[in-house]
């Protein structure tokens, strides 16, 4: 569990990316940060590994405050995941996959088959093992720096807009990918996106900020679409411009569902029309 | 550190003002030669490094051509073309070397001035009608105007430093009382001279810094020279070579 | 040419002389070179200040500086000490700005994410930032190499003895070949320095070779990004991207 109590952020040019977050994130479970660029996301992201430290109040992990800790012992044991994987260009996949199991002197031979079995966990051929990063897709580059963020088999697992550099179809699949993980192995996943279709499809859990560093709603994405907390959520979720008002018609003998200028956005489940037409 | 008052008061003295070498003539010596040899340069760099630019052709040939400048030691070249031409004619010999050596820094500071010239700007220039001459002359040429500068700036300083060593085909210049002081082992007069020397330089580096400064397009000079340094053209820009230490 | 035969062995003993000359000067402006550049990449106000100082260094004529050098060094105006120092200095003045800008060029994501892992500053210096240093180092590197070998000549003036003493010797005795042969062998040295040194830089970044440089990788990427917009290829590059899933 890691809990924000009273945590602001203002650089000493005077703008404030965080200001007094109250916040608890539950454990073994995906939360998502979610707001445009400026509210303070990624700032709040960075405070739970120390790679920036609050101005005021405090982050605790499991009762723990983390400004107490040593920095560099306290991010060998949390995961951290960024946006294009943020390889080391000059290490190949598996030496990147084991740099922190590296720092935490394992030997090099143990490193090793545990690095290739985690491979295996985010799906990357093992072929690929001494390749370096620019040899990879973006997609492949992606789950190496999964891989790494899992290395150390921490228990808090920090992903930085870690799919927002590849091609709509990687995305999906790599989401897919990181749901099935978070089946397997029950990590805390704190996730940073501006995509609110992303963090709906991966949140149990949604905090959505707004610009200044202020939660404007928190919530399962069920509550938040069905009860948006303001106008701001609203617009920020779509359910004012109707995207999110969805409706069922028949078609050509399917039953599809559009939206409110009557796009489709997707097919209802065949046995779903057997069921209601009982009823 | 008293040599260094006695080169100040050799500097000082009412004699420099008479005798066979005075200051004034010789100030005046070296910076003609520099100015000449500069103006020579910059008519033939200027357009063909324009053309490159312009052009993208060529590109790998000047860079080539700079790199081997570097390589050539000025003084040999200076002593082999005085000895061909004949040491009457050295003038004509001595102002050769200096062009040779002002073009690659000119050269590279007017195509590396076109290159950094963001290519949505030049494109929009000619999505409004103009033609490859007017996009030059009226794009490419005023926003790469501080690059070409700068290399003008090099060159001068090249040609400054090379014109020191013009006293030993006999050309006067500063660098004579160098060449007396150390054959003479009259070190007040050593010291003298090269501290004129290093003014004479700092002076004419911060000339073209000035010259640098105001030749930016103020739109440019607002805008923290962005379209200088448009970032996914940053690793294309081609270092000139600043400075000369010949 | 009768000349240049009748003295190879001069000509080859005056090159290891002038190589020595400017083996000293280069070894030791990186040894100054990177510390200072680091600094000027580390310390912001700092920059300015260190990158003018060396900037103005630069402009110094050579000649001028090795005469400038005795009275502050104690030293006799004709030792070759003066020479390695004055040509120690412009490569400090080359060298720094390219270190600078060496460190600048390393993706902040990257040392950010080593940061993230848990490297202590230390080691994410020697092992992180530093490789991925060194291909604008040694590019920097070679350009101070070549222009060393070339200005060793001018201490000929001051009674150094190496390849420029081929021309002053030329100049009095009226020998043309003794002069070119001068000016060949000096541009020898430094071609093959520059060789050497760049030999060098390719076997410290073995990543660098596989995929090109850092900027082919960029173009790589934009190329992907583009190919992502067209139907169908994108489908295909999600497979190569997907491995077993």
């Amino acid at each position: 569990m890691i809990e924000f109590e009273g945590v602001r952020k203002t650089y000493p040019d005077g703008t404030t990316a965080v200001d007094g977050i109250d916040l608890t994130i539950p454990a073994r479970e995906i939360t998502v940060l979610v707001g445009s660029s400026g509210c303070g996301k990624t700032t709040l992201l960075r405070m739970v590994n120390r790679m920036i430290d609050p101005t005021a109040g405090t982050v605790s992990i499991d009762g723990e405050d983390v400004g107490s800790l040593d920095p560099v012992r306290l991010r060998r044991r949390i995961g951290y995941v960024m946006q294009n994987g943020g390889l080391l260009p000059h290490r190949s996949v598996l030496d990147n996959i084991t740099t922190v199991l590296r720092l935490n002197r394992v030997p090099r031979a143990q490193a090793r088959a545990r690095g290739l079995e985690l491979m295996d966990t985010v799906s990357l051929d093992r072929g690929l093992a001494s390749r370096y990063p620019a040899q990879l897709s973006g997609g492949q580059q992606q789950r190496v720096g999964v891989a790494r963020g899992l290395a150390s088999d921490p228990n808090i697992l920090l992903m930085d807009e870690p799919f927002g550099a590849v091609d709509p179809i990687v995305r999906a699949e790599l989401q897919r990918e990181l749901l099935r993980v978070h089946r397997e192995l029950a990590k805390t996943i704190v996730f940073v996106t501006h995509d609110i279709d992303e963090a709906f499809l991966l949140g149990d859990r949604v905090v959505i900020l707004r610009t200044g560093g202020v939660i404007a709603q928190q919530g399962t994405p069920a509550e938040i679409l069905a009860h948006p907390a303001d106008d701001f959520v609203a617009g920020f979720i779509g359910a004012d411009s109707g995207q999110r008002r969805l409706r069922v018609v028949e078609r050509d003998g399917a039953r599809i569902v559009v939206d409110r200028h009557d796009r489709p956005v997707g097919l209802l489940d065949a046995d779903t029309p057997a069921h209601s037409d009982r009823r | 550190m008293s040599v260094f008052l006695e080169g100040i008061a050799w500097l000082f003295s009412p004699d420099r003002l008479s005798g066979p070498n005075p200051l004034p003539e010789r100030l005046a010596e070296h910076l003609g030669y520099t100015l000449l040899a500069l103006v020579i340069a910059a008519v033939i760099a200027v357009p063909l490094g324009y053309l490159i630019g312009h052009t993208g052709r060529g590109r790998d040939l000047a860079v080539g051509l700079s790199g081997a400048a570097r390589a050539l030691p000025s003084l040999g070249l200076l002593f082999v073309l005085t000895l061909l031409v004949g040491i009457g004619d050295a003038p004509v010999a001595a102002t050769i070397v200096f062009v040779v050596l002002g073009i690659p820094p000119i050269l590279a500071g007017a195509y590396a001035g076109f290159e950094s010239v963001d290519r949505r700007v030049v494109d929009a220039a000619r999505s409004v009608g103009m033609t490859p001459l007017q996009v030059a002359l009226r794009v490419e040429a005023p926003l790469g105007l501080p690059l070409l500068i700068a290399g003008v700036r090099s060159a001068a300083l090249q040609i400054v430093s090379t014109a020191v060593l013009a006293a030993y085909v006999n050309l006067g210049g500063l660098g004579i009382y160098l060449q007396r002081g150390i054959q003479l082992r009259s070190y007040d007069e050593m010291i003298g001279g090269a501290i004129v020397v290093v003014l004479l330089a700092f002076a004419i580096d911060g000339f073209f810094a000035l010259l640098q400064r105001l030749c930016t397009p103020a739109g440019v000079r607002v805008a923290g020279g962005a379209a200088q340094t448009t970032r996914g053209r940053r690793h294309r820009r081609p270092a000139t070579p600043r400075g000369a230490a010949q | 040419m009768t000349w240049i035969l009748a003295n190879l062995g001069l000509i080859g003993d005056l090159m290891l002389v002038h190589l020595r000359l400017s083996l000293i000067p280069v070894v030791v402006s990186i040894l100054v070179a990177v510390p200072l550049g680091r600094l000027a990449h580390r310390v912001g106000w700092l920059r300015g200040g260190v990158l003018s100082v060396v900037g103005l260094l630069y402009t110094i004529p050579s000649l001028a500086l090795i005469t400038l050098l005795p009275p502050l060094l104690g030293t006799p105006v004709l030792s070759d000490v003066n020479v390695l120092v004055a040509l120690g200095l412009y490569g400090v003045a080359l060298l720094t700005r390219s270190v600078a800008d060496a460190f600048d060029a390393v993706d902040a994501d990257v040392v950010r994410s080593a940061m993230a892992v848990g490297y202590t500053p230390l080691r994410r210096f020697w092992t992180v930032e530093l490789p991925l240093a060194v291909p604008v180092i040694v590019a920097g590197t070679r350009v101070v190499a070549v222009s060393t070998v070339s200005l060793v000549t001018v201490g000929a003036l001051v009674g150094s003895r190496n390849l420029g003493s081929l021309f002053t010797d030329g100049l009095q005795r009226g020998i043309v070949p003794e002069i070119v042969a001068g000016i060949v062998a000096t541009v020898v040295l430094a071609l093959v320095l520059d060789l050497v040194i760049a030999a060098v830089g390719r076997a410290l970044t073995p990543w660098a070779r596989v995929s090109g440089t850092s900027g082919a990788a960029r173009r790589a990427s934009r190329r992907r990004a583009h190919r992502a917009e067209v139907p169908g290829t994108a489908a295909e590059d999600a497979v190569t991207g997907g491995g077993a899933a």
